[in-house]
């Protein structure tokens, strides 16, 4: 598949969060999206992912048949998305329902980021960088080309980065995209890195 | 579809049965509103016993408002709706799996439970299957008038109050003709039928128009 964006504009309680943006994503692509805190790096994503409207502006996804653009793609926001009161392998096991194109089994998934003995345990009992790999295993469990992430590495160990980055470098390689936000560096390989947010002026009215 | 629907609707069923769920909440609302009334109102069966179908639906009304607030935040606060837009589940197909599930841990228990809750309020028998009849017809429109308050009020914290203010007004027809409905089964001048199909009728309104009213709500309040 392949993802374009024009002219994107964002507009967020009446502020202007960005404006201008324009970038094209082919298969095996991947964009590395940074900013200060507050550029509407999250609400990009949110967007791109179906949830926001823009300002002005249109999203593009060429090759995923009629299927609209949410539908082909995962988004890990920085909420985790799990309930406490489930284990991680009853979370999973939901989100492939839910999501259908199914690819791994939850057991799998949970494997591949390294909490295969977690997988009974509610989601409530684990720490929050657990409950992020969860969160990740998802992407996992249910086969969609583009992934956008919000601060994927945030609240993980070193080894779980390692592990994040061959995900990701595994997705790339298979065709899929991948648009992350993040403020620590992603050894990504092709990776283009696109800045957004305006360098805040004098007398900029809150 | 079918599979993410049915997914949706365990999920809820789970969470609800799970320590810190929602599903006796309902019921012990409704047990506490039914043992307290005749305590109020004295020794008087004859009273009870007329006023018993009223105590028991404001009940309903009152257990079903209970736990309603959290139907749409729960999922907006820990990002939860944000993935089930993800599913090619329509938003109004997400809303009615869950308005289905909240039906199943409320309403449902509600009216099972309406003939021994009945004996503390000196209901005969035929007003005792009267209640359960009117109650599992009814309480339907409750959850889907409430949903729409709900979806409303998702993005509200302590939203509680004004998801009251909002569905209270608009439960008043199904409370006349659910208590109508009772009463009518215990005698007097109204056959059963009419109120009962009013009643019914409400339910399949509420049931189109709450699942399409939460799910514009929701994407409204983005």
């Amino acid at each position: 598949m392949r993802i374009a964006v024009e002219n994107l504009a964002c507009r967020r309680s009446g502020r202007l969060v960005f404006e201008g943006l324009s970038f094209a994503l082919a298969e095996g692509q991947a964009l590395v999206v940074t900013g200060r805190n507050g550029a509407g790096k999250s609400s990009l994503l949110a967007i791109l992912a179906g949830l926001l409207r823009p300002d002005a502006g249109a999203v593009r996804g060429d090759g995923i048949g009629e299927r609209p653009l949410a539908e082909a793609l995962h988004l890990v926001g920085h909420r985790d998305a799990l309930k406490g009161a489930l284990t991680a392998a009853e979370s999973l096991a939901f989100a492939r329902d839910l999501l259908g194109d199914e690819a791994a089994t939850p057991g799998e998934a949970l494997e591949a980021v390294g909490l295969a003995h977690a997988a009974r345990l509610p989601v409530a009992y684990l720490s929050a960088g657990q409950r992020r790999r969860v969160a990740l295993a998802r992407l996992l469990v249910a086969r969609r080309p583009l992934w956008l992430l919000d601060e994927p590495t945030a609240a993980l160990d070193a080894a779980a980065q390692e592990t994040l980055v061959a995900l990701m470098r595994a997705h790339l390689s298979e065709g899929g995209l991948v648009i992350a936000a993040t403020h620590a560096p992603l050894p990504l390989p092709g990776a283009t890195e696109l800045r957004i947010g305006r360098t805040p002026r004098e007398g900029d009215g809150e | 579809m079918t599979r993410a629907f049915l997914a949706l609707i365990a999920r809820d069923l789970r969470l609800a049965a799970r320590v810190g769920g929602s599903g006796a909440l309902g019921l012990v609302f409704f047990l506490m509103i039914v043992t307290i009334v005749p305590f109020a109102l004295g020794p008087d069966l004859n009273l009870l016993a007329r006023i018993g179908p009223a105590v028991l639906w404001l009940a309903a009304v009152l257990a079903t408002l209970i736990g309603l607030d959290r139907l749409f935040q729960a999922d907006e606060e820990d990002g939860s709706l944000d993935l089930l837009r993800q599913s090619p589940l329509p938003l109004e197909l997400v809303v009615l799996a869950k308005a289905v599930a909240h039906w199943l841990t409320t309403g449902l228990p509600l009216a099972l439970a309406s003939p021994l809750f009945g004996l503390l309020v000196a209901l005969t028998p035929p007003g005792m299957a009267a209640m359960v009849a009117t109650l599992l017809v009814g309480t339907p429109a409750l959850t889907f008038i409430g949903a729409i308050g709900a979806a409303l009020t998702s993005g509200i914290r302590r939203g509680g109050l004004i998801l009251a203010i909002l569905v209270v007004p608009l439960m008043v027809p199904t409370l006349i003709f659910g208590v109508s409905a009772a009463n009518a089964a215990l005698g007097g001048t109204v056959p059963f039928a009419t109120p009962f199909l009013i009643l019914s009728a409400l339910s399949l309104a509420a049931a189109v128009i709450g699942t399409a009213g939460a799910a514009a709500a929701l994407r409204w309040g983005e």
